[in-house]
């Protein structure tokens, strides 16, 4: 414990004063406060790029902060890496999984610890183990392989992992991405007992609303670096939060759902798939999407959504199986693109629908380059029409950038996107296939994304949405599908989807 | 809607440029020419030591390198005579990289060339001499063409590694070159050095009027300016560089991937065809092993150190050109041993392939972040 007095027993509070970090010419944090009480689930939101992390990386030392101190149990502590800010009993838990798939949940947890032996005694850390479990509110199975359970049981690993290391404090890293709905729920509810015992204190980076409602006592809100509120969770409703967190910003007004499904435009017959590692990623997968419909696929990652996408998108050779648009065979090519009007948002639209080396102008371009006013006489580009082009579409979406020329791996992710969409959707279309369209984005990305795509429906595109975001796949689709181990699972019309029902099938029961 | 500091990178890229200084604005640019010119003399640096190992005065050697390739009228010929092939042989690693692929087999497609050039000025022996050059250029480039199409049809295909399939085609190309050129195409009258007959002297292509410089030069000139102008002007070099920027996105438009790849490579072993052609036509007058003397090698580090732009590629290979040049002057001057050039190159090349490490690295040339 580095020489000073360790901290009380039971759970302790933390809190960060005039915290200001700076990066060269950019200020991450300005002046914030945090102030978590002990004992209490405090919740901290905050659009992307608003401050979370960095603040949070600040408490745990990973950052040295510009200016402002950290008051352990109301002590000021030094915390210079964050070894020392384990020694004070912090613990944080992060979004991606820190175990070793191939080793036992046992192995992985008396691995973490700081002063493993040489020569383990396994049936002496088992014994211990399995006391230590009977005192926690959640089980987890000893002897499995992490690479055998589930997410959500890899989720309360990460957490006893905390636990067992004997830190009372613990920073969760929007723990809930990879967990269903359902799974979600326990672990926070488990969580949440643990805190009102008064064992632990909780400070949880999230941008779910519904979670700060159900589970967290305060909440603290950052925008663009700073602090923008906090209180009472009790005292506030969500749309206080969201006014907090977004400011004074005026977001896309999404379209209302108009006119009916009409005919068949995209049609998938028993597609089969391989993940890269060869594994059989799309089985059998059969499905319809009618014009004027917007199909949402439900599932937890890794499911076999991306590799169908990658399908639909030219990315990736199907096994067997036959796609049809419009009752034409479908094989991806430009010319059968084109035809058929398609578009498509790929999830991480920097690695998958644009040149990072390129500028705005030419990835705003890659669809129609070839064909006046972008080439003369089919092969000479014609580089002010580029430009032009991009100037308005740029002025139409809103997009920030310096100059159409600019490259575009200097855009944030959401001005990415907005290229992407302004290419996408300048124009008809017939069909678009959108994957996690709006994953890491902030607000008025969000709403104008699903501005778009609500659009699109309504001038009769066929829609499929891909999502791991239950809230945007209820509230944009006609019908919802459910995916799971490459196959659907379910299907139900959105509008009397049962929550539980699809987290049931997300999770494969 | 307000747009200031929304993010870091957002606030960077609206930031005006008025108040950032020259260096800042232009850092990307002046890159381009400081750390490859920084690793060119870094080479010659290390060089300088090598040499100074060998107990002459590295002073006197670079006086000699540059007087042997840039000092005289004689010398700047010399130079740009040898600066022809490797503009050509360059073009067959360039015009690749477009696409993301690293080929590195121009010697093969040079040797192939020569062949096919030398080929078909044997078959139409007694046409005009005119009908004679212009078959050997199409031979030499359909010839140089297929063997990089090969690479490519590997790739495409079968997923061979591109870079390693063009290596081996250079030893392919040279087990057929001697398998001819000791049988069916041997001159009986080449006693020591088996050699293919000669073209006739009435089908070389001779010099630019007024210089001993051959004609090899306005082709590589004309090849490297039109690849240019393929690569930054066409639809078809704009989706070149989309596929070799990011195959996912040249994919998600429905561009033609495969299709790319064999037409690039066409036209890269074409390239370094041609110049196989030349050298046959304008310098040997028939084929035979002297021809594999490492213009295609050498065309690889021209084209690295030219960071693979087409223009770039001419005052390198003449850099290039004249080290090569200069080579015959440090062993007669010196009494260096003829292949101390080829180390100068080695240490280039390392010191260049050591330096894209440099890139987006230098705190001056850095825009404000």
């Amino acid at each position: 414990m580095i020489g000073e007095d360790p901290t009380p027993a039971g759970a302790f509070g933390v809190e960060a004063i005039a915290m200001t970090m700076r990066f060269g010419a950019f200020t991450a944090l300005d002046n914030v406060e945090l102030k978590v009480r002990p004992g209490s689930f405090h919740a901290l939101l905050g659009e992307n790029g608003a401050g979370k992390s960095t603040l949070v990386k600040c408490i745990m030392g990973y950052y040295r902060p510009t200016e402002g101190d950290v008051l352990i149990a109301e002590r000021e502590r030094a915390i210079s890496n964050p070894k020392d800010a384990h020694a004070f009993g912090l613990g944080m838990v992060y979004q991606h999984f820190t175990l070793v798939p191939a080793m036992t949940v046992a192995e992985n947890l008396v691995l973490a610890r700081d002063d493993v032996p040489a020569v383990v005694n396994w049936a002496k850390e088992k014994q211990e183990l399995e006391a230590f479990l009977s005192r926690m509110p959640f089980r987890v199975p000893l002897d499995a392989k992490v690479s055998d359970i589930s997410a959500g049981e890899r989720q309360k690993c990460e957490i006893l992992k905390q636990l067992y290391l004997k830190r009372r404090f613990l920073i969760l890293d929007e723990p809930t991405s990879v967990l269903t709905p359902a799974e979600a729920d326990e672990v926070l509810g488990m969580l949440r007992k643990m805190v009102e015992a008064g064992e632990l204190t909780i400070l949880m980076i999230t941008h779910k609303f519904r979670e700060v409602m159900a589970f967290a006592d305060e909440v603290t809100i950052l925008r663009r670096g700073k602090l923008a509120g906090r209180g009472k969770v009790s005292e506030l409703t969500p749309d206080d939060m969201a006014r907090m967190m977004i400011g004074a910003e005026q977001l896309t007004v999404q379209p209302s759902r108009t006119g009916e499904a009409g005919k068949i435009r995209l049609e998938v017959e028993k597609l089969v798939a391989r993940d890269d590692a060869g594994g059989l990623a799309v089985q059998d997968l059969s499905l319809t999407v009618r014009a004027g419909e917007i199909v949402g696929i439900a599932g937890v990652s890794g499911n076999g959504q991306r590799q169908l996408v990658e399908v639909l998108a030219g990315q990736r050779e199907a096994e067997s199986g036959a796609v049809r648009v419009s009752g034409a065979p479908y094989s991806a090519s430009r010319e059968e693109m084109r035809r058929h009007k398609m578009s498509l948002l790929p999830e991480e639209p920097l690695k998958n629908a644009c040149v990072g080396g390129m500028s705005v102008a030419d990835n705003i371009a890659l669809r129609e380059f070839d064909r006046a006013p972008f080439a003369s006489g089919g092969w000479w580009l014609n580089k002010s029409a580029f430009r032009k082009d991009a100037t308005s579409k740029i002025n139409r979406y809103k997009i920030k950038t310096r100059t159409p020329d600019t490259p575009i791996s200097a855009l944030s992710g959401g001005n990415v996107q907005r290229a992407v969409l302004a290419r996408e959707l300048g124009h008809d279309v017939e069909v678009l296939i959108a994957a996690n369209p709006c994953f890491g984005l902030d607000f008025a990305a969000v709403a104008q994304i699903h501005a778009e795509i609500m659009a699109a429906r309504n001038r009769g595109a066929a829609v499929l949405l891909v999502s791991e975001d239950l809230d945007e796949l209820l509230e944009l689709s006609d019908r919802l599908v459910v995916m799971f181990h490459g196959q659907l699972v379910y299907e139900t019309r959105a509008g009397e989807a049962d929550l539980t029902e699809i987290g049931r099938h997300m999770a494969g029961h | 809607m307000t747009t200031e500091a929304a993010d870091p990178v957002d606030a960077a890229a609206i930031a005006p440029a008025a108040d950032a200084g020259f260096l800042q604005r232009h850092g990307a640019s002046i890159e381009y020419i400081l750390i490859p010119g920084a690793a060119l003399v870094a080479a010659l640096v290390v060089f300088g030591i090598f040499v100074a190992l060998f107990g002459k005065n590295p002073l006197d050697l670079y006086w000699y390198m540059y007087y042997g390739a840039f000092g005289t009228w004689f010398s700047w010929q010399n130079t740009l005579s040898r600066a022809a092939p490797l503009i050509l042989t360059a073009l067959c690693t360039a015009l690749p990289a477009q696409l993301g692929m690293v080929i590195i087999g121009g010697e093969g497609a040079l040797l192939i060339g020569a062949l096919a050039a030398t080929s078909a000025a044997l078959a139409l022996q007694g046409m005009p001499p005119l009908v004679v050059q212009v078959a050997m250029v199409i031979a030499g480039m359909t010839g140089g063409g297929l063997w990089i199409l090969l690479s490519g049809g590997l790739r495409q295909y079968r997923g061979v590694n591109e870079t390693i399939s063009s290596l081996l085609l250079v030893y392919i190309a040279l087990a057929i070159l001697n398998h001819l050129v000791e049988g069916v195409m041997r001159d009986p009258a080449s006693l020591n050095k088996p050699s293919t007959r000669e073209i006739g002297a009435a089908n070389m292509i001779g010099s630019i009027p007024g210089t001993d410089v051959h004609w090899g030069l306005v082709f590589g000139l004309i090849l490297a300016v039109a690849s240019y102008v393929l690569i930054y002007h066409t639809t078809f070099g704009f989706a070149a560089r989309v596929a070799g920027g990011n195959i996912r996105a040249a994919k998600i438009v429905g561009l033609s991937v495969g299709k790319l790849i064999l037409t690039v490579c066409f036209l890269a072993g074409a390239c370094a065809g041609l110049a196989g052609m030349v050298e046959v036509a304008a310098v040997q007058g028939r084929t035979n092993a002297n021809l594999a003397v490492g213009y295609g090698f050498t065309g690889i580090l021209v084209a690295f150190l030219a960071r693979q732009n087409p223009l770039a590629i001419i005052p390198v290979a003449i850099l290039l050109g004249g080290i090569n040049a200069s080579g015959g002057l440090l062993q007669r001057r010196l009494g260096l041993p003829d292949a101390s050039v080829l180390v100068l190159q080695g240490i280039i090349f390392i010191s260049v392939l050591a330096s894209d490490a440099l890139y987006g690295r230098i705190g001056l040339l850095k825009g404000k972040s």
